[in-house]
C-alpha cells in the first residue's frame, strides 16, 4: 500500500487567491494573513504568488488571475472562496481564457466551510490555511482534461400527458423536433380535463384544453403512447434508451373508428374512480371522456365479464368494423425508444380526505372532495352540471367550503397547496351561480396572489359569500338542536370574533391538498433524480434553475415539482421545452470529464469491479483478459477505483494521488494553525 | 404478560363492575395483574386545579411504588380508569420534561423514603394493552358467544386520546380501536361522531346545567344512531351517562333508556363467562332488555338497498375489519 | 478542567459531491455553527472512498475520520453508498484488529437538505473523538509501517522524526 504521492510534480507554479467575499469571509477570517502565509509557507510546495481580493468572482478578480497566469506563467490555480458548486465554473472559465486548462484550477470553500459556520477568528483563520494547504497539495496532481462531448439525440421523451406535458410536447414539436409523449391513463388531458371552469377568468377548462389535446393527437412530430408506462431508463444525456410498456387495450388502434358502439353495448357499469373521481360510472370498455385523445377505448379486464367469467363478448359482437377491432388476445407490448432528453410532467395526486375522519368524508354522504365537486358542476359530468346532493336530485340551500384540508397542517402536509384558496373561491361563485345557496368559506389565511386573483376574491365577496376565518374542528351530523336536524354541522372557531360557531349546511366541499404521486419516489429513482422530504421532484436550483434537475438531460415541469396553478404549470412546461430545444440546437453537450479508466497493464482480470457499476459501464474483455470501462456510460462515481485491489483503475479529478496529497495538506497545520510536527496538539484551556 | 395494576378509587366503589369484569377476562387473555401495594388517590380531575404540586406528588408516589415492581424489563403499569391513566401518564411526562418539577416531587416523596425517576414506568390504559399487547386476533380466538344483533355506540371520552401523551395510540380526533374490538366481539358498531366529546366530568357537582346538556348530547346521538347501549372505558363517563340519565330525561322531557356498560363486561359475555362475575346488575339503566337482543345466530347480511338511479355513488371506504 | 476536555482533535471528513457536500454548503448558507476541527475532502461519491484514504488520514495525524454520503436509496449513483457502507464495516473490523478504537471512524448519511443534521453530526463526532483522546498514530506508525516520506515533509515517516507526541508532556 503506497499512500504517499511521489515528489515528481513539485515543480508546478501555483497561484493562490483568497477571496474576501465582501465581509462574508473577511469578517471572520484574516484573509490578508492567510494569503501572506500561503505565499510564504507554501512556497516550497510550488506557490509563487498568493493574493487576497475583495470579490474574486468579479470581472476584476478574474482578470487578476488571468493576468497572473499570463505574466507569472502559473501552471496551477487555487481559489479560496465560496463553495465550488457556486463558482467552480467561473474560475475554470477564467483559467481557460488565459490559456490554462480549466481543470488545473481547484476551489477551496472557506465561506460555507469556515467563515459562515465558525465563530472564533483565530481558529477560523487557521482552518482556512489548512484547507488552502490541502488545495495546493492537491492541485499539483491535477491533470489537464478535455470535457467529454456527447451528441444530443433530437428526439425528446415527455412523461405525463397533463397540461404541463402537453405544453412541453407541443412547444418542442412545433419547433420541428420529434417528441414521444407517454401517458399512463387511456387518454391525455390530466387533471385539467376533469375541471369545469378555471380561475380567475372562469374559462371553460375543456374549451381551452381540448384544442391542445387534438393538436397533440394529430401533430406529425408527436408519437403519442397512451395507456403506457416507462419501465426502465438506460444511457445518459444525449442518448437515453427508454423501455416503455404499452399496456394491452384489447382494442386495435389501426382499425377502431372510435364509434363508441362497444361502450354502448357493454353491460357492465362500474364506478369511475379516475376521471369521474368516484362520482360517476363508466362501462368495462370505456373511454375516459368523450373528447378523449386518442379516441379509441380500452377494456378494463378487472371488471369485464369476458375476462372474469369467459362469457359475453358483447363489445366484439357489436363492433361494426371489419376486421373486428376488439381483440381479447392482445398482449402488453414492450418497446424501446432512443431519446436525447426527458421531461417529467407526472403531476399530483389529491389528498385522501378519509385520512381526516372528523371531516366526515366517506361517512357523511354530502361531504365532497374538490375533485368530486369539479365533476359535479361540470356540464359533461355525472349530473350534467347540476349542483346537487348525493341523492342526485336535491339542490343544497347552504354550502360550506373548507380550505386547507390536508395542507398547512403539521399532521399531514405542512406546505401550502397553492391552488386551494382560488379554487374554493371559484367553487363559492359556481355554487351561488348554479343554486343561489348561501355559501360559507372556512379559511385560515386568504392567499390570492398573481394577476387578477385578488380581484376575483373581491368579486366573490361582493356576491355575498360568507367568510369565516378559522380551522374547522369537525364536520358532523350529530345534531344538538332541532335546527340542526338533518343537516351537516360545521364546528369552527371563528378567530375574528373569538367564538366557537356551529354552522348547519346541506353540503360540504373539502378543498383537498395536492400531494406527490404515490409512486413519485420510485419514478424519481427510475430516472435518476431525487425527491424532497415532501416527495416532490427536486429542481436543480429553486430560483435560478427551476425545471432542470441534478441529472443531465432530465427536466421536470408542473405539479410533479410542487403544487402550482395552471398558468405556472403551462409556463414550466414551456420552460422545460425551451431548455430541451436549446440543447438540441447545440447538437452536443460538454460533460465533466470525471471518468474512470483501466490501466490494462496493471489489470489482473480479477473482475472484482465488474459487478460494482450500476450504469453497466464496466465489461470484461475475454479476448484480452482485462476489464474495460466505457467512458460514455461511466458517471464518474469512483466506486470501482476504490475497489480495484491492483490499483489498476484511475479516476480523473479524484485520483488516489490527488486525495492523498490533499490529506497531507489538510493535516499540515494543527487545530490552532501551528505547523504540526512538534508536540503542540495539547492546547491550553479549550478556546470556547 | 405481567402488568402492574393501579385500580384507583372508582374501581373499588362505583365502577366495581369494571374491576370485576377486567379481573374476569384478564386470565383468559394471558394477562396477570399485580396490584400496586399501598397506592393512593390519583387526585382525579380537580385536585390539579386546586394545588398543582401536591397533585403531582400524589401521583408521583404511585409511580414510585409501581417502579419498585420487579417485572421483566421496564415496569408496565395499567390503569383501567381514564383519569388515573391520564394523571399517571402526564405526571411521568412532565417530570421528564421539567427537571425542576421532578426535583420538587422527589423532595416530597423523600419524606416517605421514596424516589421516582421519570420514564422508569410505562403507563398504559387497559384498552391499550388489550388491543396492542393481546391483539384483536387473540381476543377473537376467545369469543364463544358472539354479541350478534347488539348495536353499540363506542364511547372513548376525552381523556385517553389526548395527542400530547407520550405515545398517542389511536387517532386523537376519531379513534377506532374500541370500534374494532367490539366488532371482533360480534357486535354491530354504530357510527358515533361524538365518541370523544366530554361527558361533563365533575361539572355535575359544579354546574349541573352544563353537565346535563353535555350528557344529553351524547345520549341523543346514541339514540339517533339506534344504539342499544353505550360502551365505555372510563368510570367517570359511565357514572355521568348512566347515573344522570334519569335527570336528563326529567330536565329535557326526553325518555332515553340507554344502558352504559364497560367494554370488559361485553368481552366477558362474549367469552361465555357468567354475567354474575362480570358486575352486571349494578348499572342504573337496566341493561337487561338490550342484552336480551343478543342473538345466537349472526344477523343476515344487511340488504343493500339499491340506490335510486339518479343517486351518485358514495366514496369507497376501507373494508370493516 | 480535565486534560481530555482541552484536547482538540483533528478530523478529516469525506463528503460526496451530491448530498453531504451540499449539506455542508447548506449548513454554511444557514449559518449553523459547528466546531472547526473537521477538514473536508470532496469526493464524487462515498463509493469512491478507498479505505486507504482513511488509513492515510489516521497515519498522517488525524484523530478521526468522518465519512458522509447520501442516504441509502438516495445515492446520485443509485446504490454506491451501499458499497461504501460495506467497506466501512470491514474497515471498522480491521481498525479494531490494529488496536484503534473503531469509533474514530464514523459513517453518517446526510441529504442535501440536512444542513442541520450535518452540523449536529460534526459536533457530536468532535465531542466523541475528544473523549477518546489523541490517536497519536504518526508516532506509532514510525516503526516503518509506512514507506517513504512524502515530498513535503509531512508524511508519516517525517512526522515520526519530528513529532514525538507524548501525552505526558502536555499534562499540566
Amino acid at each position: 500500500m503506497s499512500t504517499a504521492p511521489s515528489s515528481s510534480k513539485s515543480q508546478e507554479r501555483i497561484g493562490v487567491y483568497v477571496c474576501h467575499c465582501g465581509s462574508n469571509i473577511a469578517g471572520l477570517v484574516d484573509v490578508k494573513d492567510v494569503a501572506q502565509w500561503a505565499g510564504r509557507e507554501l512556497a516550497e510546495d510550488g506557490v509563487v504568488i498568493a493574493r487576497d481580493y475583495q470579490f474574486m468572482c468579479s470581472n476584476l478578480g478574474q482578470e487578476l488571475i488571468e493576468a497572473d497566469i499570463k505574466e507569472q506563467g502559473l501552471t496551477r490555480v487555487v481559489v479560496a472562496a465560496c463553495s465550488p458548486h457556486l463558482h467552480e465554473a467561473t474560475f475554470r472559465t477564467a483559467c481557460q481564457r488565459a490559456g490554462l486548462n480549466p481543470y488545473l484550477c481547484e476551489m477551496v470553500s472557506i465561506r460555507e466551510q469556515v467563515s459562515w459556520v465558525h465563530t472564533d477568528r483565530d481558529l477560523a483563520t487557521a482552518k482556512a490555511k489548512a484547507l488552502i494547504a490541502g488545495g495546493v497539495e492537491r492541485v499539483a496532481w491535477h491533470e489537464p482534461l478535455e470535457p467529454l462531448i456527447v451528441p444530443i439525440n433530437p428526439t425528446t421523451l415527455v412523461v405525463g400527458g397533463g397540461i404541463a406535458g402537453i405544453q412541453a410536447a407541443l412547444e418542442i414539436a412545433d419547433s420541428g423536433y420529434p417528441v414521444i409523449l407517454v401517458e399512463r391513463e387511456p387518454s391525455i388531458g390530466g387533471h385539467m380535463a376533469q375541471f369545469d371552469k378555471t380561475f380567475p377568468t372562469l374559462d371553460c377548462a375543456a374549451c381551452i384544453l381540448t384544442p391542445k389535446m387534438v393538436a397533440v393527437g394529430s401533430h406529425p412530430n408527436i408519437t403519442l403512447l397512451t395507456y403506457s408506462e416507462v419501465e426502465r431508463v438506460d444511457g445518459y444525456v444525449g442518448s437515453f434508451l427508454v423501455t416503455i410498456r404499452k399496456k394491452a387495450r384489447y382494442v386495435n388502434a389501426e382499425t377502431c373508428t372510435g364509434c363508441g358502439l362497444c361502450i354502448e353495448k357493454c353491460p357492465v357499469r362500474v364506478v369511475d374512480e379516475v376521471f369521474e373521481a368516484g362520482l360517476g360510472y363508466r362501462k368495462a370498455v370505456y373511454r375516459s371522456f368523450p373528447q378523449a385523445v386518442p379516441k379509441y377505448p380500452v377494456i378494463d379486464t378487472e371488471h369485464c365479464t369476458y375476462f372474469q367469467r369467459g362469457k359475453c363478448k358483447a363489445c366484439q359482437i357489436f363492433c361494426p368494423t371489419q376486421p373486428k377491432s376488439i381483440n381479447f388476445e392482445q398482449k402488453d407490448e414492450i418497446i424501446q425508444v432512443e431519446v436525447g432528453n426527458i421531461i417529467l410532467a407526472t403531476g399530483y395526486e389529491l389528498f385522501d380526505c378519509r385520512r381526516i375522519p372528523q371531516y366526515g368524508y366517506g361517512r357523511l354522504a354530502n361531504v365532497y372532495t374538490s375533485l368530486e365537486f369539479e365533476r359535479l358542476c361540470n356540464a359533461a359530468g355525472p349530473t350534467g352540471g347540476e349542483v346537487v346532493l348525493r341523492d342526485g336530485v336535491t339542490k343544497p340551500k347552504t354550502v360550506g367550503i373548507i380550505h386547507c384540508v390536508g395542507s398547512r397542517d403539521s399532521k399531514y402536509n405542512s406546505y401550502c397547496s397553492v391552488i386551494c384558496c382560488m379554487q374554493s373561491l371559484k367553487f363559492a361563485h359556481l355554487v351561488k351561480e348554479r343554486t343561489g345557496a348561501e355559501v360559507y368559506n372556512f379559511y385560515i389565511d386568504m392567499r390570492t396572489p398573481f394577476k387578477d386573483y385578488d380581484e376575483f376574491y373581491q368579486k366573490v365577496l361582493a356576491e355575498g359569500v360568507h367568510f369565516v376565518r378559522g380551522r374547522v374542528a369537525e364536520v358532523t351530523d350529530a345534531a344538538r338542536h332541532p335546527g340542526e336536524e338533518g343537516k351537516i354541522i360545521v364546528q369552527v372557531e371563528d378567530t375574528l370574533i373569538g367564538r366557537q360557531r356551529r354552522i348547519p349546511v346541506d353540503m360540504v366541499i373539502l378543498s383537498a391538498a395536492l400531494e406527490p404521486r404515490r409512486d413519485a419516489q420510485e419514478v424519481a429513482h427510475k430516472f435518476g433524480i431525487a425527491c424532497s422530504a415532501n416527495g416532490w421532484f427536486i429542481e436543480k436550483h429553486p430560483k435560478l434553475d427551476p425545471v432542470a434537475t441534478m441529472t443531465e438531460g432530465i427536466f421536470i415541469a408542473g405539479c410533479a415539482q410542487g403544487p402550482k396553478d395552471i398558468p405556472a404549470t403551462v409556463a414550466q412546461g414551456a420552460a422545460a421545452a425551451a431548455r430541451v430545444i436549446g440543447r438540441i440546437h447545440q447538437g452536443h453537450l460538454a460533460l465533466e470529464p470525471v471518468r474512470a479508466s483501466v490501466i490494462a497493464e496493471r489489470c489482473s482480470g480479477c473482475r472484482i469491479c465488474n459487478n460494482l457499476c450500476p450504469f453497466n459501464a464496466i465489461s470484461f474483455r475475454e479476448d484480452l483478459g482485462v476489464t474495460e470501462i466505457n467512458p460514455a456510460l461511466c458517471q464518474g462515481c469512483g466506486t470501482c477505483v476504490a475497489a480495484c485491489p491492483a490499483g489498476a483503475i484511475t479516476g480523473t479529478q479524484f485520483s488516489n494521488e490527488q486525495v492523498f496529497a490533499q490529506i497531507e495538506g489538510l493535516l499540515m497545520l494543527d487545530f490552532s494553525g501551528a505547523p504540526r510536527g512538534a508536540a503542540v496538539r495539547m492546547l491550553e484551556p479549550a478556546l470556547s | 404478560m405481567k402488568y402492574g395494576y393501579y385500580p384507583g378509587c372508582s374501581l373499588e366503589r362505583n365502577a366495581i363492575a369494571y374491576h370485576e369484569s377486567a379481573m374476569a377476562v384478564a386470565p383468559l387473555l394471558g394477562i396477570e395483574f399485580v396490584e400496586v401495594e399501598d397506592w393512593n388517590c390519583c387526585g382525579a380531575t380537580e385536585y390539579m386545579s386546586v394545588h398543582m404540586l401536591p397533585a403531582y406528588a400524589l401521583i408521583g408516589r404511585n409511580l414510585a411504588l409501581a417502579a419498585q415492581h420487579q417485572l421483566n424489563g421496564k415496569p408496565r403499569l395499567v390503569a383501567p380508569c381514564s383519569a388515573c391513566f391520564l394523571n399517571l401518564a402526564k405526571t411521568d411526562k412532565y417530570m421528564a420534561e421539567d427537571p425542576r418539577l421532578a426535583r420538587l416531587v422527589n423532595e416530597a416523596l423523600a419524606a416517605g423514603g421514596l424516589h421516582y425517576k421519570p420514564g422508569s414506568v410505562q403507563v398504559r390504559h387497559l384498552l391499550h394493552i388489550i388491543v396492542e399487547d393481546v391483539g384483536y386476533e387473540a381476543v377473537a380466538a376467545k369469543v364463544v358467544k358472539p354479541l350478534y344483533n347488539l348495536r353499540v355506540a363506542p364511547y372513548y371520552g376525552c381523556l385517553i386520546v389526548r395527542p400530547t401523551l407520550q405515545q398517542p395510540f389511536d387517532n386523537p380526533e376519531y379513534p377506532t380501536s374500541l370500534d374494532r374490538l367490539l366488532r371482533v366481539l360480534g357486535a354491530k358498531v354504530v357510527d358515533f361522531p361524538v365518541k370523544t366529546h366530554c361527558c361533563g366530568g365533575h361539572m355535575t357537582q359544579i354546574s349541573e346545567e352544563t353537565a346535563l346538556e353535555l350528557i344529553r348530547r351524547l345520549l341523543k346521538n346514541a339514540a339517533d344512531y339506534g344504539a342499544d347501549m353505550i360502551v365505555t372505558l372510563c368510570p367517570m363517563c359511565q357514572l355521568n351517562l348512566d347515573g344522570y340519565q334519569e335527570q336528563v330525561n326529567r330536565r329535557f322531557g326526553t325518555d332515553y333508556r340507554i344502558p352504559v356498560l364497560y367494554f370488559t363486561q361485553l368481552m366477558g359475555l362474549a367469552f361465555g363467562l357468567p354475567p354474575e362475575i362480570l358486575g352486571f346488575g349494578k348499572e342504573f339503566v337496566d341493561a337487561g332488555p338490550a342484552l336480551a337482543k343478543i342473538g345466537a345466530e349472526p344477523p343476515p347480511p344487511e340488504k343493500k338497498e339499491r340506490p335510486p338511479k339518479e343517486a351518485l355513488p358514495m366514496p369507497a371506504m376501507p373494508a370493516e375489519r | 478542567m480535565s486534560e481530555s476536555e482541552r484536547f482538540e482533535p483533528l478530523i478529516i471528513g469525506f463528503t460526496c459531491n451530491w448530498c453531504s457536500y451540499r449539506a455542508a454548503d447548506l449548513a454554511g448558507t444557514s449559518r449553523m455553527k459547528y466546531p472547526p476541527n473537521v477538514r473536508l475532502i470532496r469526493l464524487m461519491c462515498s463509493g469512491r472512498l478507498d479505505p486507504t484514504f482513511v488509513l492515510k488520514a489516521l497515519a498522517n495525524g488525524a484523530d478521526g475520520v468522518l465519512i458522509t454520503g447520501c442516504h441509502p436509496g438516495e445515492c446520485h449513483y443509485l446504490e454506491q453508498n451501499y458499497k461504501a457502507m460495506r467497506r466501512y464495516y470491514l474497515l471498522r473490523a480491521m481498525l479494531t484488529q490494529m488496536g484503534i478504537e473503531p469509533e474514530r471512524v464514523r459513517l453518517v448519511w446526510a441529504s442535501a437538505a440536512e444542513g442541520a443534521r450535518f452540523a449536529e453530526e460534526v459536533t457530536r463526532m468532535v465531542e466523541d473523538v475528544r473523549r477518546l483522546g489523541p490517536l497519536n498514530w504518526p508516532a506509532i506508525a514510525a516503526d516503518g509501517a509506512e514507506p517513504a516520506a512524502s515530498r513535503n515533509g509531512h508524511g508519516p515517516a517525517a512526522a515520526a522524526e519530528t513529532a514525538p507526541v507524548v501525552p505526558e508532556e502536555a499534562k499540566p
